[in-house]
């Protein structure tokens, strides 16, 4: 026992101090691209993986894999940023250039249901595990979201919100409207990572091709996976945590 | 064995090259190889030539330190190979579902990657049936597990997958493009780095194309965080089974570190997008590469400080040990791989049986086996931490110099098959491409190491306590998606 209280002391205080300072994020992190649509190239459109960007030269961060390949290929059209809060409320605040997201303001009957306790049930519909894994994360001593309420519950019967991860595969549509069903009302829709957005690399596989064609969605977490930051911010968002 | 072309890791050869056997020698040589010391399947699928249809099998062979490959025509229907060499019990299911080819005389047909609805049950007055899943009750993939009781007792553990089926193999097929490796990466996440080396060196197999020394260097030092994370967190997961909370919290932080490190070579945690054909997209300049290694010297001693900490925990050697056991002679016949066959005392190795890319020239020293129990599996997993860690820092500090991309500038070969076969942090990852006329991909095989050892954890649960799943599940933290495709 005592053995343990000394390694606790050795190991220190570990969780981080974002959100009341920027997350460390590194050099090389790709976040909300700076996109010039006039001068975005044929060659960025079609070197990207997952048709992200549009024939006017937007980019869609829903699809987005944030692989940087039209960046390289076109560096005066498009710059990724360290820009993390990607989290949307919309579709708009999807499409760069367009609304920025933190600019919009979360659904205000959310704060007044939950007050300061959010009760969130992940479930992983036909991804790679590398959303479950990075949102797992938020879990740790490092990021410790219990901090702001948020916890994550083993039953959706408890939850107030579901986070779907993956392009819904045809085989786990049903255990995820299930999921869905067995939530009290009002409940609320959390699409993390490009797959759940928008079916990522996955819209032609067997999969529904995103949530979105299933369940109604009230978030929308770009990333491939989101940094625990972007997911961290996002949340905090939709909550309105102060 | 000498009717199966010998071949080397990551390489190509024309499929006119491959030996066509007929089908009765092509099954002996099968069954009297696998079970071997020496010798294990790789891979076993239907290969498409011209417009005839063949069974392709690839072998490890581990005492020449190649590969094994050989083509049958087996027709639609043929006498199933399991009932002698029961690894192949699970090529052969998959066999039966996605190609309606019926290896007659295997036990069961049971699909791999749908559920059916149809189990394995034990019928009695006493007897309890505990299904769980496909959504677990944590932050974790989708699998539905059904349990056979009595009592606390398991006597069979069914495990029935598929729910993560998403089409990877088919959306491999046609051009190679951006699109190829992003899809290689993705098929089991936690598993990008080595996905995507392998992936690479099937496109570099198959357009001739030499990678720097530099480039090679830093794949290895890739892959080899990518397993120091996911051990870091696994054992940190083990002690969270056990309520053993200082270890669980401690390694939770720390792997978050490893990944850190990943993320400070290519921005991305889980190591995507950085290898690709021809190299790596990002160098480690001399600067991040000092960052790198004093991050190192920083966090190893805390993790080796947290990790020994439970390892000299009496209540947690004692939940670990005699818990979950796999027999080396169940492990060899049903074909286990990686970090669980090692466990169980099979001495395998794709670093050090089938070296590619820097491999070749080093790799991390060899964990000492064990019994096959949880603590064994946990122990495997230290030993590889450290003697990753090593292999990581002698590597940073010794990076050869040169440029880390070779441009890919032939077209990929014509009317050929290239086998990729690599040391993930779970076991071996085989990917296979096959080229048509056009030089298009005509066909893709991934083979995650989680396809060979799924079966193993039924075993260890066989005669354990339900309460010990847990545990056991951990122990060998098998990948759904890299399983269902």
């Amino acid at each position: 026992m005592l053995k343990a209280f000394m390694a606790r002391l050795r190991q220190g205080y570990r969780t981080g101090t974002f959100p009341s300072t920027p997350p460390v994020l590194p050099d090389r992190f790709a976040g909300r691209p700076e996109v010039f649509p006039e001068k975005v190239s044929d060659e960025a459109r079609s070197i990207c993986p997952v048709e992200a960007i549009s024939e006017n030269g937007r980019i869609d961060l829903g699809r987005c894999i944030f692989c940087g390949k039209c960046a390289k290929v076109c560096p005066e059209g498009i710059r990724f940023t360290d820009e993390y809060r990607l989290g949307a409320f919309s579709h708009d605040a999807l499409t760069v250039p367009g609304v920025e997201p933190w600019q919009e303001s979360s659904n205000p009957e959310l704060r007044k249901l939950c007050g300061k306790s959010f009760k969130i049930r992940q479930v992983s519909a036909g991804g790679c595990a590398a959303c479950e894994l990075d949102f797992n994360v938020l879990n740790t001593l490092a990021w410790d979201i219990g901090r702001f309420g948020i916890q994550v519950v083993a039953s959706p019967r408890h939850a107030d919100a579901l986070l779907v991860t993956g392009p819904v595969s045809d085989n786990m549509r049903l255990a995820l409207e299930k999921s869905y069903n067995a939530m009290p009302k009002p409940s609320f829709v959390i699409a993390g990572g490009a797959c759940a957005i928008s079916g990522g690399l996955y819209r032609e596989g067997t999969t529904a091709g995103g949530v979105e064609s299933v369940l109604p969605v009230d978030m929308y977490v770009p990333g491939c996976p989101p940094h625990p930051a972007v997911m961290l911010e996002a949340l905090l968002r939709l909550i309105a945590y102060r | 064995m000498k009717n199966f072309l010998e071949l080397k890791n990551c390489s190509a050869v024309k499929l006119n090259d491959l030996p066509v056997l007929p089908f009765a020698d092509f099954r002996q040589t099968l069954i009297d190889s696998v079970g071997n010391e020496n010798l294990r399947i790789a891979a076993f699928f239907p290969l498409q030539k011209s417009s005839d249809r063949y069974l392709c099998a690839v072998l490890v062979d581990a005492a020449h330190r190649c590969l094994r490959c050989a083509l049958s025509g087996s027709g639609d229907k043929f006498p199933s190979l399991t009932p002698e060499a029961p690894a192949f019990h699970w090529f052969e299911r998959e066999l039966f579902e996605r190609y309606n080819m019926e290896p007659y005389g295997h036990p069961w047909l049971k699909p791999i990657r749908k559920a059916d609805g149809d189990y394995f049950t034990m019928e009695g007055d006493a007897v309890n049936e505990v299904a769980v899943g496909p959504v677990h009750a944590g932050v974790i993939e989708p699998g539905h597990f059904r349990f056979q009781c009595m009592g606390e007792k398991v006597y069979s553990l069914e495990i029935s997958l598929g729910y993560q089926s998403r089409g990877v193999e088919k959306l491999l097929e046609g051009k190679f493009s951006s699109k190829t490796l992003p899809l290689f990466e993705s098929a089991a996440g936690d598993t990008a780095a080595a996905a995507a080396t392998g992936a690479s060196s099937l496109i570099e197999a198959l357009t001739g194309t030499q990678i720097s020394q530099r480039a090679s260097q830093i794949r290895a030092v890739m892959i080899e965080l990518e397993r120091v994370a996911n051990h870091t967190g696994d054992l940190g997961a083990l002690a969270g089974d056990v309520a053993y909370l200082p270890t669980a919290s401690f390694c939770g932080r720390i792997r978050g570190e490893y990944l850190n490190m990943t993320a400070e070579i290519c921005g991305n945690r889980f190591g995507r997008n950085c290898i690709m054909p021809g190299g790596v997209r990002y160098d480690i300049e001399p600067e991040r590469c000092k960052k790198l290694l004093k991050h190192l010297e920083r966090v190893n001693p805390e993790l080796k400080h947290a990790l020994d900490l439970m390892f000299d925990s009496p209540t947690v050697l004692d939940r670990f040990e005699n818990t979950g056991s796999v027999s080396p002679e169940t492990a060899r016949s049903i074909g286990l791989v990686g970090t669980a066959g090692r466990a169980s005392g099979l001495k395998m190795d794709l670093r050090h049986e089938l070296p590619a890319g820097f491999y070749e020239t080093a790799a991390p020293k060899q964990a000492p086996g064990g019994n096959g129990d949880v603590l064994s599996r946990a122990k495997v997993r230290y030993n590889e931490i450290f003697a990753s860690l090593e292999f990581i820092g002698t590597t940073l500090q010794n990076l050869a110099e040169g440029s880390v991309y070779t441009p890919v500038s032939a077209p990929l070969q014509t009317d050929s098959i290239a086998f990729a076969l690599t040391e993930a942090w779970r076991g071996e990852l085989c990917q296979i491409m096959v080229t048509d006329a056009q030089g298009d991909i005509a066909q893709c095989r991934i083979v995650d190491p989680s396809f060979h050892n799924w079966f193993g954890l039924a075993m260890a649960l066989r005669n354990e306590e339900i309460s010990n799943f847990p545990i056991c599940n951990k122990s060998f933290n098998l990948s759904y998606c890299g399983h269902d495709l």
